[in-house]
């Protein structure tokens, strides 16, 4: 997409609103959801990666270069299932500031 | 010219769908539509027609099937009446909404309750404003034409809308009629092969029906509306090339009699005949009586309504359908709407009348005009009853 949606008219929508272009659900700003956001204590991460694993939205990457697993708040609900799941308690969920 | 064959209406619908050279046909039988889809499923089931015949356990599914197989670029058809039509109305809306060019006959069938399988216009009226395309015929041989002109129109690459043929259940559907049959050379130049805009194929991976947020729902209606009134001449163009090739010309008002009369019959479907009918007569009492046909239920044909009812005092506006608790039947409602704006209106008159299949004969449209000239006469603007009812 080359603007957001709200900016498009409707002479601009394609037949039937079809998404001619795959996979562009990439683009869509889901952290705009949360109210909670995961903050990692590395000091108390064992790099166990279930909060990876256990992710719904596959907001969470694989390992960086550290082992460590990171959030992308661009995608991240902030449903709180990786700190539920983290076996050492290494997640908290805190207010986003604004 | 064409062989001209006595033949069941329903028949000939099939005969038609054959000849429009479909890929998909996916419906569930009810009366009165089963003798199109039997028929259908026959030819499929003899080698005939080269289609995929998709049986199913509920017209929501027929509809669905139609809608996956279009999308998947194969010209589609289903058919329904009542019940069936109510029971696939969801996915009504989502063809029309994903500008997938189906085209359906529907045998119009009064809906339930009290249970009935005769016919009123009931069942479309339920699924009036939904986007697609509406014809309303007159006789069989307009059903066999429109089966053409649909599917020419609907996948037209500025129109893309599906379309509904509606055709009067037992009415039409179940007699016989002098058919006259096109050439196939002929249809295969009239509607060529179909050609989608869009379809789903894994060589180029496209979504159809994602959900749209409130910030761009709005942008997506105003297009599918703006689409529908501009399919406007298009529908002129196909019905004009149909009648270049057949000689039959229609058009989305059609009038008879109807030059410097005072009073206009306005009708609907097979209405239309027997209406004709009624108007000799009382022409030939010297009465200034005649007739409006709708034969475009949407887009409604508003331009050209206003032209052919022009300096008319009285309109007597038929309905096959009850609007309850509303403005009278939906026709009426329709043409209220469409005078409002213009200077020196005529009074309207509303009668329904016929629903679920009472006979509505040549002396009823007369007492209907003579009830609703006197009443109009004593200053009654806009009366409205159910015709015929037993007090």
């Amino acid at each position: 997409m080359t603007k957001p949606e709200s900016e498009w008219t409707w002479k601009e929508l394609s037949v039937g609103n079809v998404v001619l272009e795959p996979g562009n659900a990439s683009q869509y700003r889901t952290g705009d959801w949360k109210t909670l956001m995961p903050v990692l204590n590395k000091e108390r991460c064992i790099h166990c990666g279930l909060c990876y694993i256990f992710c719904p939205d596959m907001a969470y990457a694989a390992a960086d270069a550290e082992g460590y697993f990171i959030a992308d708040l661009f995608y991240c609900k902030g449903c709180g299932i990786c700190a539920k799941e983290c076996p050492t308690g290494a997640i908290t969920m805190v207010e986003e500031e604004k | 010219m064409g062989k001209r064959v006595g033949m069941e209406v329903s028949i000939a619908a099939a005969e038609a769908v054959k000849q429009a050279n479909v890929d998909v046909i996916s419906a569930y039988p009810i009366t009165p539509q089963s003798y199109i889809v039997e028929h259908l499923s026959e030819l499929v089931a003899n080698g005939e027609l080269d289609a995929d015949f998709v049986p199913v356990e509920s017209e929501h599914t027929a509809l669905s099937v139609c809608v996956g197989s279009e999308a998947a670029g194969a010209r589609s058809f289903t058919c329904t009446s009542s019940q069936g039509l109510s029971l696939m109305s969801e996915i009504v809306f989502i063809a029309s909404g994903l500008r997938l060019p189906i085209v359906m006959i529907l045998a119009n069938r009064t809906l339930s309750s009290p249970l009935s399988i005769w016919n009123d216009h009931s069942d479309v009226m339920s699924i009036r404003d939904t986007g697609w395309i509406q014809y309303f015929v007159e006789n069989g041989q307009e059903v066999y034409d429109h089966v053409f002109v649909s599917y020419r129109l609907a996948e037209d690459r500025d129109v893309l809308i599906p379309v509904i043929i509606n055709m009067d259940g037992f009415i039409l559907s179940h007699v016989i009629e002098p058919i006259e049959f096109i050439e196939q050379e002929k249809i295969d130049q009239f509607l060529p092969p179909y050609k989608p805009l869009h379809r789903l194929h894994p060589d180029q991976p496209v979504t159809m029906g994602a959900f749209a947020l409130p910030s761009i729902f709005a942008e997506a209606k105003k297009a599918q509306e703006v689409a529908l009134l501009s399919s406007m001449p298009k529908i002129l163009d196909t019905w004009k090339a149909f009648g270049d090739l057949t000689g039959r010309y229609y058009h989305p008002i059609e009038t008879y009699k109807a030059e410097d009369a005072d009073t206009l019959l306005i009708t609907m479907g097979s209405f239309g005949e027997t209406a004709s009918v009624a108007v000799d007569q009382m022409r030939e009492e010297n009465r200034s009586v005649g007739l409006v046909k709708i034969r475009l239920w949407r887009p409604f044909p508003f331009d050209d309504f206003r032209k052919a009812v022009a300096g008319v005092k009285n309109l007597v506006v038929i309905d096959r359908a009850v609007s309850l608790g509303g403005p009278g039947g939906p026709v009426a409602g329709e043409i209220k709407a469409a005078l409002y704006g213009e200077e020196g209106r005529p009074s309207i008159y509303n009668f329904v009348a016929g629903i679920s299949g009472r006979d509505v004969a040549p002396s009823d449209y007369i007492k209907m005009v003579d009830k609703a000239e006197i009443e109009i006469e004593e200053g009654k603007r806009d009366g409205y009853e159910i015709y015929g009812v037993r007090e």
